[in-house]
């Protein structure tokens, strides 16, 4: 067992970097580029990823809890959780880890069309 | 998969329902043919199982009826009912096998619902599937072998800043090993992931107590007590959380299965004979009829579909049965042992924090379980506890927290366990929408 130095604890904790991407790529994408929309932002994507890492390698939401407002950025990424639903503008609602990226998709973490967008 | 390409190989044309976009469970997971990844870095050692299972499985396509992308979201009357692209269909069948995987268990833990939390499975498919790490410093939280093979394949592929957080002590596992030697490769293997992340410098701290994930909007640290008690904090921005795996039993019990407790794995698994089989022309394998992993699930499958072939009348090979049987007996063994050396820390339900949130849909506290099961209500039962409390009632049905609800609601009312009952499953078995019951005749 490896036992951490104290100087790998960092006692400050990473800030809150509340609009940095929250998913990281680690491998080069050999799809075709794909343009799509997030929250009003214009972004690209490349054909194979889904609606989920598209969206949260560019922010760090999908949704927000309808109960504390709070956000929230899928869990499971294996159709079991349901807490990674996006929306469309038309209303129409994804399942953003099993729905593949496509061009013109726009998507939004707030309801469109209700008051708080829950 | 494995049990169509068997059924494939004797001449049958099965019918592959698969909810995820392309079929097979999580343990041999295809890799996304639009990223660059080489399965040889992910799938080290198992590398030939997973391209033998999936090579097998695109040649024989032409005799499989394949429907990806299709949710089974309900079995009756010898049909099964499913969603394809918003289209709603059913599928009269002669056998039935299900394989529906099983999902990460999960014990709350103060901020787990915060964006950079994810499931350790999701974390392991951020990889395969979209080629994506889940943060730039991740820590693998919980109780479960697999936190050293995620954490290792994060390593493989370029991540640095990692550190491993096992909350079942050290001396736990070493008391297991006793079990172990049903599957010595296996063992083996989890030795030299531990050597192999020792070698690259991440840290594995076993034993610990985890505290709570901070963070405002997203994950900014996670605080944990050590064996000794003393409390420690590691900045990141990801935690990838898991305690063991729960089996996926919904569709099991719809297709009429019965169910018996185990009390090694605290979990309540559907009720099979040692080929799968389940009641007539129903079979149930893979991690959704007991806890073994993807060698056990590729065996299991495999069982099945030729016993469900004698049951039809098709003449099998006589032995082909019984390698595979012990196969899976023997892994699903080791698997019992693994889950007594990973504990499910089912004693923490009893001192969780009264405002965690344990229901993550419908907003649930671990004090509003203990109000309920404190409140003279008549017997005290999940199923009346999710009628009161609305635990385990929102979108994902009690997937994530059924596990915490049994442990508290048991640990609040000081009854066993296996007393406080199972979940009961319901149609649909995952949300629909409503223009779906449009399309029903």
């Amino acid at each position: 067992m490896t036992e951490p130095d104290s100087s790998q604890t960092d006692v400050n904790g990473v800030s809150d970097q509340a609009e940095l991407p929250l998913l990281i790529p680690a491998a080069a994408r050999t799809g075709a580029i794909v343009t799509f929309h997030l929250d009003g932002r214009r972004l690209t994507a490349h054909k194979g990823e889904s609606v989920l890492a598209a969206a949260l390698q560019n922010g760090c939401k999908l949704r927000h809890s309808e109960f504390t407002g709070e956000p929230r950025a899928g869990f499971c990424l294996m159709n079991a959780c349901q807490d990674c639903w996006i929306w469309t503008a038309q209303g129409q609602r994804l399942r953003a880890c099993s729905t593949p990226v496509a061009d013109g998709l726009d998507l939004h973490t707030r309801v469109p069309g209700t008051p708080d967008g829950r | 998969m494995s049990a169509a390409i068997t059924l494939a190989k004797h001449g049958a044309c099965p019918v592959v329902i698969s909810d995820a976009p392309d079929a097979g469970g999580q343990g041999y997971r295809k890799l996304n043919p639009h990223i660059d990844l080489d399965p040889r870095q992910i799938y080290g050692p198992e590398y030939h199982r997973y391209e033998s299972l999936n090579r097998q499985f695109s040649e024989l396509l032409h005799i499989i009826d394949y429907r990806p992308s299709t949710l089974a979201w309900a079995i009756y009357g010898g049909k099964a009912h499913v969603l394809r692209d918003g289209q709603a269909s059913e599928i009269p069948y002669r056998g039935l096998i299900l394989a529906p995987g099983a999902t990460d268990r999960i014990m709350p833990v103060p901020g787990w619902t915060l964006p950079g939390v994810f499931s350790l499975g999701a974390a392991q498919i951020a990889l395969k599937d979209q080629g994506c790490f889940i943060g730039r410093k991740v820590v693998f939280a919980g109780s479960s072998p697999l936190l050293l093979l995620a954490a290792l394949q994060y390593r493989r592929l370029g991540a640095t800043d990692l550190a491993v957080l096992d909350t079942t002590g050290f001396s736990r596992k070493l008391l297991a090993l006793a079990g172990m030697r049903h599957a010595p490769r296996t063992f083996a293997q989890g030795l030299s992931y531990m050597r192999e992340l020792k070698a690259l410098g991440v840290p594995v701290r076993t034993g610990v107590e985890l505290k709570e994930i901070e963070g405002r909007n997203r994950v900014s640290a996670i605080r944990f007590a050590a064996a000794s008690g003393k409390e420690h904090r590691i900045g990141c921005d990801a935690v990838a959380l898991g305690h063991g795996l729960r089996s996926e039993t919904q569709l099991a019990e719809l297709a009429g299965c019965s169910f018996s407790f185990d009390p090694a794995l605290r979990q309540w698994f559907p009720k099979s004979d040692e080929n799968g089989r389940a009641g007539e022309r129903l079979y149930v394998t893979g991690d959704g009829a007991g806890i073994g992993g993807a060698e056990a699930a590729v065996a299991g499958g495999s069982l099945a579909a030729i016993a469900l072939l004698e049951e039809l009348g098709t003449p099998v090979k006589p032995g082909e049965k019984s390698g595979l049987q012990s196969k899976v007996s023997r892994l699903r063994r080791f698997q019992k042992s693994l889950a007594r050396a990973f504990n499910w820390p089912h004693e923490q339900a009893a001192t969780l924090p009264d405002d965690v949130i344990v229901c993550r849909c419908e907003n649930v506290t671990a004090g509003d379980i203990r109000k309920a099961a404190g409140d003279d209500l008549g017997p005290v039962e999940v199923n009346r506890m999710k009628a009161i409390t609305r635990c385990g009632m929102g979108r994902c049905q009690g997937r994530f927290c059924g596990p915490a609800l049994a442990e508290i609601t048991a640990a609040a009312a000081g009854q066993p366990i296996e007393t406080v009952g199972r979940l009961r499953a319901q149609a649909p078995v995952k949300p629909l929408p409503l223009s779906a019951a449009r399309s029903e005749p």
